[in-house]
């Protein structure tokens, strides 16, 4: 059917008096369609969020994702293994440092090569300083969603603490590429470690601020608890990982949990749950966390062995054929590779699992019957990155 | 009852049971394959594997979907981490540029992956139990010329974006899925990017800037001149 040219199937005018049926019986019923996003402050990058309301109540909410996807997966395909830590380090640009760790950790078990024991303390010291940078963003911003503007200017003030150690160690703030495949570029410098018991200080001090100025704060509590809850069976099947999935109550955590990796065998640490599976819950775990991980950075302090930071590893790296899946708890949750290796200086195929994209899946789900002004929260306490589900 | 017999059997055989990659499949894998295996039927595994310590099984087509029926309900495995596609063909390379190092060389051949695979394109999914803290890799082949297999969203919901991504990369239509729409590229786009015949349109705009100034690794000629010739 065409509307120009000379040979008109259909009258201009009936064409239009149709469009105009339709809009009529869109408007009849009383829905409204509301756009969040791509570019509103709750959705942390472009995360769009198609929302139908009726009234103040969400009938439905449809995620629109994919305005930052970068293609790591075809990119990979096209990338040798040392330059792959590269592209990864911007899948969650929050904790980089932690994205790093499994495919460096695939491709040196693929090769049947480890890290000495230097360079796995150094790792998992600088994963779980990532993961408090991660946290000490949220426990702040997740006050900022709910209109308290205070907390988020502790949480970048602290936060900074922690990002100065990486970065006086790795040399980057946000994206390190520091993993070699059979070690680390570099050993600590000189006085680090005294630096970094004195962040831990002042990471337990802004957890106990965080305690009382958010969590225990009345409005928040109000606007927080019972929002947003996800049994935990659901947010298992929706693959909703880490912290979101022990806020529910799941005791999983692959530090503990999952196949051994890093130096997380030696550490004495406990796994955080909490019954609930709400906004409260979330902000609860994450808190409980990140006082786990500060202590686990002084355990790691304590026990760092001495010795060389590299295994021997050939100057050009080539893996042998196989397959791995490897995982780790990121500080988003589940972060995985599947890496195919048909015995090549490249991948030939790279599967990224990342935590935040199966998080926000379950946000039709979630935020079905919830009202406009926790959607806000609800996104907030799912604490999502957009690298992370776009990657 | 009767159906038990054979699925001891391979319960006890399985420990030694020699997989292509030369790894041995330890107790806790030999469990769940032999537990599988007696939910499923023997027809429905049609080979297994082990990668470094994870279970990895290939699942007869006609089954896939009671695979997952299986995992979520009798092996525990609560929680699905996530569904991709595999494409085995080699990607087509250039032979009129000369010393391309933009790729890393790759084999010519389309060589199958663990647990072996029918044709050039696979699905698979890994699934975990938060109780039993183990993993399992499934894996199903999927016809090249018309690439349908069925939708696991019915089991696990969190399969619905991960099917919709593989369906727009991959282009394997999962019969049953409520919506399979683009997820990350734009609605108008055609073609399915993660096939490996579809090239990283980057290099193709604009060729690799190494190409100009190629030099071999110091004390290694052998190598050197391997990055072009793929």
């Amino acid at each position: 059917m065409t509307t120009t040219g000379e040979h008109f199937e259909l009258q201009p005018g009936a064409l239009r008096h149709l469009a105009d049926a339709q809009m009529n019986v869109e408007l009849d019923t009383g829905d409204m369609i509301l756009n969040l996003g791509p570019q509103h402050p709750a959705t942390h990058g472009t995360l769009r969020l198609v929302v139908r309301l009726d009234g103040e109540r969400v009938i439905s909410a449809d995620p629109v994702i994919g305005y930052m996807h970068r293609g790591y997966e075809k990119l990979s395909e096209f990338r040798t293994y040392p330059q792959i830590t590269t592209l990864i380090n911007r899948i969650d640009w929050l904790s980089s440092f932690a994205n790093e760790v499994p495919f460096v950790d695939g491709a040196e078990q693929l090769m049947g090569i480890e890290a000495p024991p230097r360079a796995q303390y150094i790792r998992t010291i600088l994963t779980e300083l990532s993961r408090i940078s991660t946290f000490l963003l949220f426990l702040g911003e997740m006050g900022l969603q709910i209109g308290a503007i205070t907390p988020a200017f502790y949480g970048f003030r602290d936060r900074e603490y922690v990002l100065n150690l990486i970065e006086s160690a790795t040399g980057g703030r946000f994206h390190p590429n520091f993993n070699r495949i059979g070690g680390l570029k570099d050993d600590l410098p000189w006085g680090w470690i005294a630096e970094c018991r004195e962040a831990m200080k002042i990471v337990f001090e802004s957890c106990d601020t965080f305690e009382n100025l958010v969590a225990g704060n009345e409005i928040f509590q109000a606007r927080t608890k019972s929002i947003g809850i996800i049994p935990g069976d659901l947010g298992a099947a929706y693959g909703v990982s880490g912290s979101n999935l022990r806020a529910s109550g799941v005791d999983w955590d692959l530090r503990r949990d999952g196949k051994p990796y890093l130096a997380y065998r030696d550490l004495d640490f406990t796994v955080h749950t909490h019954p609930d599976g709400d906004s409260y819950a979330r902000y609860i775990v994450r808190l409980e966390e990140t006082r786990e991980s500060a202590k686990m950075v002084l355990q790691l302090l304590d026990m760092l062995p001495a010795g060389p930071i590299m295994a021997k590893v050939p100057r050009i790296i080539k893996v042998p054929e196989g397959e791995i899946w490897v995982e780790t708890e990121n500080p988003l949750g589940q972060m995985g590779y599947y890496v195919v290796s048909k015995g090549a200086t490249g991948p030939f195929r790279v599967k990224i699992r990342s935590a935040s994209f199966s998080n926000v899946s379950i946000l039709p789900w979630l935020l079905r019957g919830s009202y406009v002004p926790d959607v806000v929260t609800i996104l907030a306490s799912l604490y999502f990155i957009l690298g992370d589900i776009d990657r | 009852m009767a159906d038990e017999t054979p699925t001891t059997d391979a319960a006890e055989t399985a420990p030694s049971q020699e997989t292509p990659m030369g790894t041995i499949l330890d107790d806790t894998e030999a469990e769940l394959l032999a537990r599988l295996e007696a939910e499923l039927g023997a027809d429905a595994i049609i080979e297994s594997a082990n990668s470094f310590g994870t279970l990895v099984v290939r699942i007869a087509a006609d089954r896939w979907a009671d695979a997952a029926v299986v995992a979520r309900n009798t092996l525990a495995c609560d929680y699905l981490s996530f569904v991709g596609g595999l494409d085995w063909m080699p990607a087509p390379t250039d032979d009129t540029v000369e010393g391309d190092t933009s790729t890393p060389a790759q084999p010519s051949e389309q060589t199958p992956g663990l647990a072996g695979s029918a044709g050039r394109f696979q699905v698979f999914a890994h699934v975990e139990s938060t109780s039993e803290h183990y993993g399992i890799t499934l894996k199903v082949d999927v016809d090249e010329a018309e690439p349908r297999v069925a939708s696991w969203v019915s089991v696990y919901p969190g399969a619905d974006w991960h099917e919709r991504e593989t369906w727009e990369m991959y282009g394997v239509i999962f019969e049953g899925h409520p919506a399979l729409r683009h997820l990350y590229l734009p609605g108008e786009f055609e073609g399915h990017p993660l096939r490996k015949d579809f090239p990283l349109l980057a290099r193709v705009v604009k060729p690799w800037p190494g190409l100009v100034d190629v030099e071999p690794m110091p004390g290694d000629d052998a190598d050197s001149t391997e990055g072009g010739d793929a």
